[in-house]
């Protein structure tokens, strides 16, 4: 422990110092509507600070979470029953990979007019993004299981069902932790994606709003905030994992 | 009475062109402890993987307690070489799989039976620690609580000590043997290590040919409780040359 603390220092002096050339280089260019400083950013973010953190924050965050969830629900479905089911495997794993080859920028405007500019439009787009990284990590964590152990259940006249449980779902969950981490991240763009090609409120939307009126600032400001989010929900999700995962890596 | 029976059992892997046990015809008394001693490779552990069911034979029938095996669940209890204790569960669960695999008994109950199996390999207090928490021999030993809580007579031991140190592994033939007399279980035990078979055998079934169709029935002039001193007995001497001129042989052809 002592060692990672020792570590933070270091990371703390290099990100300083990354923010103080950025300071330093927006001030030479000094033009605050293409490239504002880390400083104004925090200023645009405290005079915003009323629609950001009621309207528009608690909108993206809403559109993130349903998209997770759904995701998450997709995501094992889709997992579970590719490991069950080899006939199964094959049918949908080419599907899903191809899922992922769909450029959904340029596809997301239709789903705007599929289903409205209320939140499903941006879930879908959050959904798209995030249950991929869901479905194969666990799918390769339900397959990361030993046979050897589930031979030595069988030998104890185990189903099918207790190798699920006993043996599959305990292998699966580093792996799943390791899937929200990353699918936290990918479903806050997702959102912000969503939101940028039509909306009437969020994050996304907000800072696409701010473009319009060459306000540099008020661009970054809720792409900040974003990201502290994100951030802030993978930490909360690395507590969870320290409490429900005690053997990572062994064997 | 004999306990297990192989009459007449054949089997072929997939993409082999011949039977690796070949009309293979043995039985094992109740009560007794026997090594199967073979070169590496030659099939010991395929007779192993028939009895408990992971593989079904070609032909031929093995019967256990009288019975035909297909017709019964829960008759013996297998512990493969490596221990494969879970490392997401502490000891006290991994100890637990099989009771609750079996069903039937409550938490309370299976709590019970854990601590009593974990007293008997000296194991006490080591029910919340973790696998990794343990040395080589006392995971082992953890493995063979887990094994005996099958609550089967039959057990199918294949070269549970083979990756252990020598000291650690000696002490731990003794401690079986101990295990074994205490019990009065009926012990399969494979090993390559001539040593350990001649320690710990009634008399060893030694695999003299591969494909498998005997196993030679070799006894060991030892009697029951044994210490290490009856391995420098001539007759002990001469039978573990004996048998590793046999086993050497083979390796040769």
């Amino acid at each position: 422990m002592k060692q990672a603390n020792r570590g933070n220092l270091p990371a703390l002096i290099f990100l300083f110092v990354l923010l103080l050339l950025w300071q330093l280089g927006a001030m030479e260019v000094n033009a605050a509507y293409i490239l504002p400083t880390p400083i104004q950013i925090l200023q645009r973010l405290w005079e915003l600070r009323l629609p950001l953190f009621t309207v528009h924050l608690p909108a993206t965050m809403l559109v993130t979470g349903v998209g997770l969830l759904i995701s998450l629900a997709l995501g094992l479905g889709l997992a579970v029953v590719m490991d069950w089911s080899p006939l199964l495997q094959k049918c949908l794993y080419p599907v899903v990979v191809a899922s992922q080859t769909i450029p959904t920028t340029a596809i997301a405007p239709l789903f705007v007019l599929w289903f409205g500019y209320g939140i499903w439009s941006k879930v879908l787009v959050t959904v798209l993004i995030t249950f991929f990284p869901i479905t194969i990590t666990v799918y390769d964590g339900l397959r990361a299981a030993k046979t050897e152990m589930a031979e030595l259940l069988l030998t104890y006249g185990a189903t099918k069902r207790d190798i699920f449980w006993k043996i599959k779902v305990p292998c699966a969950l580093p792996y799943f932790f390791s899937a929200i981490k990353m699918a936290v991240p990918m479903s806050v763009i997702g959102a912000a994606i969503g939101e940028w090609l039509g909306a009437q409120s969020g994050l996304g939307y907000f800072s696409r709003r701010m473009m319009t009126q060459l306000d540099g600032a008020g661009v970054f400001a809720p792409i900040v905030l974003l990201s502290a989010a994100a951030m802030l929900a993978v930490a909360v999700v690395g507590l969870i994992e320290r409490k429900a995962v005690k053997w990572r890596g062994e064997s | 009475m004999s306990l297990l029976e192989f009459e007449h059992v054949s089997y072929q892997y997939p993409g082999e062109d011949f039977d690796i046990i070949d009309d293979l015809s043995f039985s094992v008394e109740s009560g007794s402890f026997h090594c199967i001693i073979g070169v590496s490779g030659c099939g010991k552990s395929t007779i192993f993987r028939m009895t408990n069911g992971l593989l079904q034979p070609k032909s031929g029938t093995i019967r256990v307690g009288g019975k035909p095996i297909g017709e019964q669940k829960h008759y013996c209890g297998y512990m493969p070489q490596k221990d494969l204790l879970f490392p997401w569960r502490t000891i006290g669960e991994n100890l637990a799989l099989p009771l609750e695999i079996r069903g039937g008994l409550s938490k309370a109950e299976r709590r019970e039976r854990v601590d009593d199996a974990l007293a008997d390999v000296g194991l006490e207090g080591c029910r919340d620690k973790m696998p990794d928490e343990l040395s080589g021999g006392m995971r082992q030993r953890a493995a063979f609580a887990r094994t005996m809580l099958t609550g089967s007579d039959l057990l199918l031991l294949d070269e549970p000590f083979s990756a252990l140190d020598f000291l650690t592994r000696i002490s731990m033939q003794e401690w079986l043997l101990g295990q074994w007399e205490k019990h009065k279980k009926t012990i399969l035990f494979i090993t390559h290590d001539v040593e350990e078979a001649v320690f710990l055998s009634g008399s060893v079934l030694a695999v003299t040919s591969t494909p498998i169709h005997t196993l030679t029935e070799v006894p060991v002039p030892a009697t029951y409780p044994r210490t290490r001193e009856c391995l420098t007995h001539p007759d002990m001497v001469a039978l573990r040359e004996d048998l590793i001129d046999v086993l050497r042989k083979q390796v040769r052809t």
